[in-house]
């Protein structure tokens, strides 16, 4: 089960910021390591945050987005005490989705 | 360990570009450096490490299913506030003068039962490949943050632990001759980029300390103090240095007691 | 449909040139193919751009693009892009001297701001480009990142 994201939802006057640290290495596939072997392509293709069952965002990432990534955006229609959803798919067929509760 | 990547650079570009700038025009590359830095803001993935570490020191492992929560770090079994600030000290029961990764091997060895070649599998997290001591040691030192470092060496042992940290940091070995000291007991000396920190008075060695552990974007993983030393070793062309080792934990010893009084900011964000 | 002798030399011609780009290393890209995405394929900006439906783009000073001037590593560089343009439907970045120019697109729906911020890998110094749809066309920003090899290279 891959590690949780690190999500911060709070409110910014009437939007909800929201700023999330994922934990993916992102792989390119064109390191090596120590060995000198190539480590496989390994990276978060889709985004998406739903909030009170509205997407509020969603993003099509490559492996160029940097290693643990930090995502921030912001939207309307959220308060404090509802719940946003983060989910994020990447190319091995994994996923996380983690839940706040905006502040 | 420096493998050169898809993201090796244009350095001769860079600096053609740089010193192409007319004097005193837009902004030193300090400054641009520390606007970089700044674009971080809070948001350090040092974080996801400190949550990692946080659930493993509550959780009961090992054949004595116990958490971490009793692990003395020198201030008293499970306090881990302001602990690292006071780092490396001398243990009655170990007999011996620890650093906070040694002293983590410990209890997870004895209180926990761990086996020890289990414990230092990976000392290093690599991509995939994660560190449980990396992880803890992000939670513990995040406890430390706006704690001032505190090593009073009352300690014969800590004094001992010192003076063997000063020799070594002076001593010039391997076929380069470095020492720490050939590249870090200077003011004004810089790498590159990078300005080096002189670590044997009090101001530039805070400067350094305090920010250790800190999370490496050149590597894109949470790097320790062990971790920091024995890379420098590396980067001397010197015998691997043992991760635990007296060498290692006099030489941080011997960093943590220039820096006293310092503030600890770590986990921070490095290069 | 019918298969004549000639179509199966034809295929076989092909097959040959394949074999010869699979001992040319060509193979190792093929069967490591983890995502076939055209945006994420492609390895010219005019192509990358193609793929998400833009060949037309204009600079527009109402995109904010913040980034370092130079980033002391090229693996992590912080990233913030701000649509003022009215009906902003897409945000992508996209960075011209990587492998793969597209690194990231943001569907903005009704109600979100046109914002996004990130961190993104980039290879060497380079123009970063925000390329924002917009209900009145397509719009652009850049901004030049210097990257630079820092300390003893490790």
């Amino acid at each position: 089960m891959p590690d949780p994201m690190r999500i911060r939802a709070v409110m910014m006057g009437d939007l909800v910021d929201v700023k999330i640290l994922m934990s993916h290495v992102m792989e390119t596939g064109q390191r090596k390591n120590a060995d000198g072997d190539l480590v496989p392509a390994h990276y978060i293709t889709e985004v998406s945050a739903t909030c009170k069952d509205k997407t509020v965002m969603s993003a099509a990432w490559g492996p160029s987005v940097a290693k643990n990534p930090y995502f921030s955006f912001r939207f309307k229609g959220g308060a404090k005490g509802d719940k946003l959803s983060i989910t994020w798919k990447d190319t091995a067929g994994g996923t996380r989705t983690d839940e706040v509760t905006i502040n | 360990m420096a493998a050169p990547s898809l993201f090796s650079t244009v350095i001769a570009a860079c600096l053609a570009a740089m010193t192409a700038l007319p004097a005193g025009a837009e902004q030193t590359s300090e400054e641009a450096i520390a606007e970089y830095h700044a674009m971080f803001g809070d948001e350090n993935p040092a974080e996801l490490w400190q949550l990692r570490g946080e659930e493993l020191w509550k959780t009961p492992r090992g054949s004595r299913q116990v958490s971490l929560e009793t692990c003395d770090l020198g201030k008293g079994p499970g306090v881990i506030a302001g602990a690292y600030a006071e780092l490396p000290r001398w243990f009655e029961d170990t007999g011996k003068v620890q650093d906070l990764e040694s002293r983590l091997v410990t209890c997870m060895t004895t209180l926990q039962g761990l086996p020890e070649s289990e414990v230092l599998a990976i000392k290093f997290g690599d991509g995939e490949q994660k560190s449980d001591l990396e992880a803890v040691t992000a939670y513990v030192v995040a406890a430390s943050r706006g704690s001032r470092i505190s090593l009073p060496l009352d300690h014969p042992a800590e004094k001992a632990a010192y003076a063997l940290g000063e020799r070594v940091f002076f001593y010039r070995a391997g076929p380069h001759d470095f020492a720490c000291a050939t590249c870090h007991s200077e003011s004004g000396k810089r790498i590159r980029l990078q300005t080096l920190p002189q670590l044997t008075t009090p101001e530039g060695a805070q400067a350094a300390y305090t920010r250790w552990p800190a999370y490496r974007v050149s590597q894109g993983e949470l790097r320790t103090m062990e971790w920091r030393l024995q890379d420098c070793f590396r980067q001397q062309r010197l015998p691997q240095l043992k991760y635990g080792s007296d060498v290692a934990i006099g030489l941080t010893l011997y960093l943590a007691r220039n820096a006293n009084g310092g503030e600890m900011v770590a986990p921070s964000i490095k290069r | 449909m019918k298969k004549t002798r000639r179509d199966f030399l034809s295929l076989t011609g092909r097959l040959g040139l394949a074999a010869a780009a699979l001992t040319s290393g060509l193979f190792s890209r093929i069967a490591m193919a983890v995502d076939t995405r055209p945006a994420f394929e492609a390895t010219s900006l005019k192509d990358a751009l193609a793929s998400i439906g833009v060949t037309e783009h204009q600079a527009s000073a109402e995109i904010i693009l913040k980034a370092p001037d130079i980033a002391e590593n090229g693996a992590v560089v912080p990233v913030e892009v701000t649509s003022k343009l009215p009906g902003t439907r897409s945000i992508a970045l996209l960075v011209e001297k990587n492998p793969h120019q597209m690194s990231a697109e943001f569907m903005i729906p009704e109600g979100t701001e046109a914002f996004v911020a990130t961190r993104l890998k980039v290879a060497e110094t380079s123009n970063v480009f925000a390329v924002v749809k917009t209900d009145a066309g397509v719009f652009h920003a850049a901004k030049v990142v210097k990257v630079t090899l820092g300390g003893c290279g490790g």
